[in-house]
């Protein structure tokens, strides 16, 4: 049941004067924000679709470092495969969201902002790049290999805590 | 074949593909959330130690969520591992196998090399380089691009944003010359 009517006028308003719009610009690729608040426990379906999404990512492979070792040296269709139909499905999902104007369960409108272009996106994605064929992960695989029993991926994944810290730290001197 | 045989098989990419795809429309049909793990880096670093960084300050609760969907992840890999595996080594191009026996990696079993990724081998320079600097790569080549292959490729691609799919040919491009130019050189170390 939707707590009260929110209008999509309302709600794009809402994300665009949202004071931590300018800190988020920089994140993400699009976005959008839910404008309510809900009790803790709410948060406990995010973490029924991370296990969902968790079990994908194993299942599919696509978090195995021999894998991506494939991908980069052209040598098996399969990732490109898997990427290329969840990219040709979220196309079709978000073309429909818009199309009927879905909103959420919790009633509200989903709008979702254009994402602007900075250097950031070459220079970070380069480096993101060399680093996804070393350590044969990106960041969601680099949790699902933990759960998978991989302990030493923990040091990976402090590492990578570490790099995103050291790019906060570093920002503002860095090209965007 | 038993269901339970068929789940427990590696899953071909026309069914995880698009599996991995409705992600999207999930996330934002339970409360307005953007797919996207890398921005949890982001909000763990605000929560332990955002050191009066400016990019560090801000409301990380608000963003709680995330966290409990890369928690979720970590189950779910647990999960897939002990519940649905067949406990079959994942079968990769020939061509790989024999490039990889050339650095003394023979053991397919694991989804990460066992001879590569393991604790002895983190204080080796191969193993350094392998683990901390390419964990390091990761987490400050995804922030400094904004995304990563879930914010960018995935969610970016699927709402057409073409700021990520340069993002995207740029993840490629550095992975090509990482693996292809770079690795055998590590390798060998």
């Amino acid at each position: 049941m939707p707590v009260k009517e929110i209008k999509r006028e309302e709600h794009l308003q809402f994300l665009q004067q949202n004071t931590d719009f300018e800190v988020r610009s920089l994140d993400g690729a699009s976005i959008n924000e839910s404008e309510l608040s809900h009790p803790w426990w709410h948060n406990l379906k995010y973490a029924a679709a991370g296990v969902w999404f968790g079990i994908l990512l194993v299942k599919s492979e696509v978090m195995s470092w021999f894998r991506i070792q494939e991908m980069f040296r052209l040598q098996s269709f399969h990732m490109y495969g898997v990427l290329g139909s969840a990219v040709a499905t979220g196309i079709f999902s978000v073309w429909l969201i818009k199309k009927i104007n879905l909103r959420t369960i919790y009633g509200e409108p989903i709008i979702l902002l254009p994402k602007k272009f900075n250097k950031g996106q070459v220079y970070g994605g380069l480096l993101f790049g060399f680093g996804w064929a070393l350590t044969g992960a990106c960041p969601g695989p680099l949790f699902a290999q933990i759960g998978t029993g991989a302990a030493v991926v923990t040091a990976v994944l402090l590492s990578a805590i570490t790099g995103t810290w050291v790019y906060g730290w570093m920002a503002d001197k860095l090209p965007h | 074949m038993h269901f339970s045989d068929w789940i427990k098989q590696p899953w071909p990419w026309y069914i995880a593909g698009p599996l991995i795809g409705l992600m999207v429309p999930l996330l934002h049909i339970s409360g307005n959330k953007t797919f996207g793990i890398s921005s949890s880096l982001r909000h763990i670093c605000a929560a332990c130690l955002p050191a009066n960084i400016p990019f560090f300050q801000y409301n990380w609760r608000k963003e709680i969520w995330n966290l409990f969907f890369v928690a979720g992840i970590a189950l779910g890999g647990l999960i897939a591992a002990s519940l649905l595996s067949n406990h079959q080594p994942i079968i990769v191009n020939p061509t790989l196998v024999k490039e990889l026996h050339r650095y003394g990696v023979n053991n397919h079993d694991g989804l990460v090399p066992a001879e590569l990724f393991n604790w002895q081998s983190l204080i080796t320079v191969r193993g350094f380089i392998l683990m901390v600097a390419g964990g390091f790569l990761v987490g400050f080549g995804t922030r400094y691009a904004g995304g990563c292959t879930s914010g960018h490729s995935i969610m970016g691609l699927s709402n057409l944003q073409w700021p990520s799919l340069i993002a995207t040919c740029c993840f490629m491009a550095g992975g090509f010359i990482m693996a292809n130019l770079v690795l055998p050189f590590i390798m060998h170390l």
